[in-house]
């Protein structure tokens, strides 16, 4: 069976969500498209500001004044979100699709006991009677490596550390089986070492359960362990995607080359890090033609003109570029 | 002036109804305040112009009314309209000098407690929760009663209240400030500490200020007036519109209303002009807030 | 725990050492009391001799010393208008203030609670405008106007409801209550209405700047992604933590309440220790003031107390330390 002849559990096209600000629109997701198999896990790759998380929130339609989805679809299963009720959203919400955020710190209600704020999910979701429904929470809790769970289900989230806490939420994110999990920048907030334990406990929890993810982060070194395909987004559009390997191997977009190489690499402690040059140009007054050309080593004089459009390079890569990389080559 | 014309704050300015209407009633109580009393041919004060034939006029455009006097006439014979535009001059005099005072005193001892601390700042700001345990009619109640009714008095009333919020703002702010790095650098440069607040600090802290004095005056409009309903206010020679409302309310049952509503109401039109356009102020100044 | 309350008591007791402190030197400088009790053809011997036996003719230091012994032994003195003790005088009248104020709170937040989180949730709708324009006339309103225009209206010019008085009352555990009987509620209606108004529009605002900061946070969202509906959310995680700045002012709002019910029972002739304490300026009737001063400190203390008790049931982060 190849590839193309399955349908996607999650199908985004030509999204386009934009803010309208006073200082004019902000079109921070700007003709997105990406899809994501069953069980498969997809890194959603940028700088902060690129319009990873607004992606994230639009496929729940969490998207709040001034924000609006102006355009695009997003399949779940055939069925396009943008077009859905609130009602029908709220079902997926949890269900269908859950969500981790980035800070722990703030993404559980500090008044209310974790026991409630995970049986909040099941009451919404499922037939389950308070007993059952108490049951598993526990198991969940405990499936995520919290020991003494009835316990901790009384405590309140105050109570527990940060790397705790992300547990919990991802417990929260879990309880309800759902078939595709958004995370946020899940580890972004977290120590380095607890780092790792939450990515193992993710991937783990998410294989076990053979549900998809969209990872979204800034961080390749992420995404490179735990991904088997990844988007790039620059400025609100997609600059690249492809199988993880090849693409961390090799890019054939010079910003994901960008992106690599400043990758601290542990073995080299002397070299000085990398850095892409520049900024990201101000979203609201877009250049003609390529947005990173003023950052980019190979831009040319066509590259102020035209904007490149996303096309085939080697192997499973994209790239939205007119002078793509070769394997090996440098920015 | 353009760079002012094109800030997102004139911008924000245009498109909101409650800045306009707020800063529009405003002007317009100045202008009554500033030129009112030359526009009308009474002086309510000057028992000479007064003909206790006319007392008790209903507002014009009732039967009985007379286009003289619009708004009515009270148990002297007395412009409701007239003593009205006199009476905004008392209270908003009042609450103009009284903010002034309190946001002078306020800020001087907001910038003692927070530069200098220890015991000077203990005492203060023990001062200061105490007495904001406490609602600021009490207090004012109190003080009133203590040294009797007076313009002087009141003012001396309102202020005692009304420093308290201005120490502590200016206090948390110059807490916030000196810990900063270029205060920091001005102390090691061996400035004067005087120098130092006065350049470096103050300007810093004066922003939430703005905000807090313009309600204020508003608020102490609203005491004023309550002080003054309860006899303990301004003297009977003086009226300001509270005083007003407390002589109206007398004649109130016999069904002689305008004497009362009316200044009330411009009482009310008055702080909520005030109210309208602090509140804009407030959310464009606060930036957390955007 | 015990640390707490001990450590409370002793800043409560302080605060009405202060309030002692400031209530007896602003007594000092009223009017001469003595006025009040000699007849108005007194001689000089018995002006002084009036004066000896109210203890004022001696230093300030010694008429503090008896004023705080006497105070202890919670003896107030006797009015000198009434010539009962002036403690009796306002325990008498503090159902009928506690009865107004209880009615306008409740009043005051039944109203202010769900409309300030309608507006926090949809703060650009155009029924949240109104609402705030309306709240904003409502704190700029002169509270003993309305009262005014309310019984003018409702009173005189209508004759819905009695414009004065407290009508009658039935008694419970010795104290008399108009709200057991329908002509209580008849009388209690405006002067509770026309208290409430400042009151409700401040925490109408507070609930809604609460509700503003609260939609904010992560967890709001995050309690969306679940899929909560969104009245849950506003109502079961958004307005408990909206209510943690609402509780601060809570009880200065309990306090102004009480103060400024010495304004509303002036105006509508409610028997409260409010308006006694008018008409005991009026007459300088020295030993009320007192009473009512230091009762409505320790009111004021306690309820403060009380709001911090508040906080930790609400509020799992906080314990009392």
């Amino acid at each position: 069976m190849t590839e193309a002849a399955k349908q996607p559990l999650l199908d985004v096209h030509d999204l386009r969500t934009h803010f309208h600000t006073f200082g004019g629109t902000v079109k921070a997701v700007n003709g997105v498209s990406f899809d994501i198999a069953e069980g498969e896990v997809m890194g959603l790759v940028g700088e902060s500001g690129g319009g990873k998380s607004v992606v994230g929130f639009s496929i729940l339609g969490l998207i709040d004044s001034p924000g609006k989805i102006e355009g695009g679809q997003i399949l779940l299963d055939g069925e396009d979100l943008v077009k859905a009720g609130e009602a029908r959203l709220r079902e997926i919400r949890g269900r269908e699709i859950s969500m981790v955020f980035q800070d722990p710190m703030t993404s559980l209600n500090p008044l209310h006991s974790v026991g409630r704020q995970m049986d909040e999910v099941l009451r919404l979701h499922s037939d389950l009677d308070a007993q059952a429904r108490h049951s598993a929470c526990v198991e969940m809790l405990e499936s995520v490596g919290i020991s003494r769970a009835t316990e901790r289900l009384r405590a309140y989230p105050h109570q527990f550390s940060g790397g705790m806490r992300q547990r919990v939420v991802i417990a929260i994110a879990l309880l309800a089986r759902p078939r595709l999990i958004i995370a946020d920048e899940p580890t972004t907030a977290l120590d380095v070492t607890i780092q790792s334990q939450i990515l193992k406990l993710m991937r783990r929890q998410i294989a076990e359960k053979g549900a998809s993810m969209i990872l979204v982060t800034h961080d390749l070194a992420v995404v490179s362990e735990m991904a088997d395909r990844i988007t790039v987004l620059y400025c609100g559009n997609v600059v690249e995607r492809g199988r993880a390997r090849e693409l961390i191997e090799a890019p054939a977009h010079p910003y994901t080359r960008g992106l690599i190489d400043s990758i601290p690499d542990p073995s080299n402690r002397h070299e000085r890090l990398k850095q892409i040059p520049g900024t990201v140009p101000d979203i609201r007054n877009l250049p003609q033609g390529c947005n990173f050309r003023d950052r980019c080593p190979r831009a040319q004089a066509l590259c102020a003109e035209i904007e490149p459009k996303l096309s085939a390079q080697r192997g499973s890569l994209s790239a939205a570029c007119h002078f793509p990389l070769n394997p090996g080559e440098s920015a | 002036m353009t760079a002012f014309l094109q800030s997102e704050f004139f911008h924000n300015y245009c498109r909101s109804s409650s800045a306009m209407i707020g800063s529009g009633l405003m002007a317009f109580f100045a202008l009554a305040v500033l030129i009112g009393p030359f526009l009308v041919a009474q002086n309510p004060y000057d028992n000479a112009t007064l003909n206790l034939l006319d007392s008790y006029k209903p507002p014009m455009w009732l039967e009985g009314g007379d286009p003289q006097f619009p708004l009515g006439t009270d148990g002297q014979g007395r412009d409701v309209w007239a003593s009205i535009l006199y009476g905004a001059r008392i209270s908003l005099f009042i609450g103009l000098v009284a903010m002034i005072a309190s946001c002078t005193i306020g800020t001087v001892l907001g910038l003692i407690a927070g530069f200098y601390g220890g015991l000077a700042d203990s005492i203060i700001m023990r001062i200061a929760d105490i007495q904001l345990s406490f609602p600021s009619i009490l207090i004012a109640l109190f003080l009133m009663s203590a040294v009797g009714t007076g313009i002087d008095k009141v003012l001396i009333a309102l202020t005692a209240v009304g420093w308290v919020v201005y120490a502590r703002t200016v206090r948390g702010s110059t807490l916030s400030e000196i810990e900063k790095e270029y205060v920091q650098a001005a102390k090691v440069a061996g400035l004067p500490n005087t120098k130092i607040i006065r350049k470096h600090v103050l300007p810093n802290v004066l922003t939430p200020l703005i905000v807090i004095a313009t309600i204020q005056v508003g608020t102490f409009v609203l005491i004023e007036a309550s002080l003054s309903f309860l006899g303990v206010g301004v003297p009977i020679t003086k009226p300001s519109l509270g005083l007003l409302i407390k002589n109206g309310f007398d004649v109130l049952f016999s069904g002689l209303w305008w004497t009362s509503v009316f200044p009330g109401f411009a009482i009310m039109m008055l702080v909520f002009g005030i109210n309208l356009f602090g509140d804009f102020l407030r959310d464009e100044l606060n930036p957390r807030l955007k | 725990m015990t640390g707490y309350i001990f450590k409370r008591l002793l800043q409560m007791t302080l605060v009405l050492w202060v309030v002692s402190v400031i209530v007896f030197l602003m007594m000092s400088f009223t009017g001469d009391p003595v006025f009040m009790v000699v007849p108005i053809d007194a001689t000089d011997a018995e002006i002084a001799q009036a004066r000896r036996l109210l203890g004022l003719d001696q230093s300030l230091f010694v008429q503090y010393g008896r004023f705080v012994t006497s105070l202890v032994q919670g003896d107030f003195g006797n009015s000198y208008v009434f010539r009962q003790p002036a403690m009796a005088l306002i325990l008498e009248r503090l159902p009928a203030t506690l009865e107004m104020v209880l009615v306008a709170m409740a009043l005051a937040l039944v109203v202010a609670i769900p409309l300030g989180v309608y507006a926090g949730a949809n703060p650009n709708s155009r029924i949240s405008r109104t609402i705030m324009a309306g709240s904003l006339l409502g704190i700029s309103l002169p509270g003993f106007w309305v009262g005014m225009v309310l019984i003018f209206l409702f009173a005189v010019h209508w004759g819905i409801f009695p414009s004065s008085g407290r009508g009658d009352t039935a008694e419970i555990f010795g104290l008399r209550v108009s709200l057991l009987t329908a002509d209580g509620w008849h009388h209690i209606i405006l002067p509770a209405v026309t208290l409430s108004l400042a009151t409700m529009a401040i925490l109408l605002r507070m609930t809604r700047a609460g509700m503003m900061e609260v939609n904010r946070q992560d967890f709001m969202k995050f309690a969306r992604a679940k899929g909560a509906t969104r009245r849950d959310v506003l109502y079961k995680h958004g307005l408990k933590n909206a209510l943690i700045p609402v509780i601060t002012i809570f009880g200065l709002q309990l306090g102004d309440l009480i103060a400024f019910a010495t304004i509303t029972e002036t105006i509508f002739s409610w028997p409260g220790m409010g308006k006694l304490l008018i008409d005991s300026i009026y007459r300088a009737d020295r030993p009320v003031i007192v009473v009512y001063l230091m009762l409505v400190a320790l009111i004021f203390v306690v309820i403060n107390f009380l709001v911090d008790i508040i906080y930790t049931l609400i509020d799992p982060r906080i314990t009392l330390k």
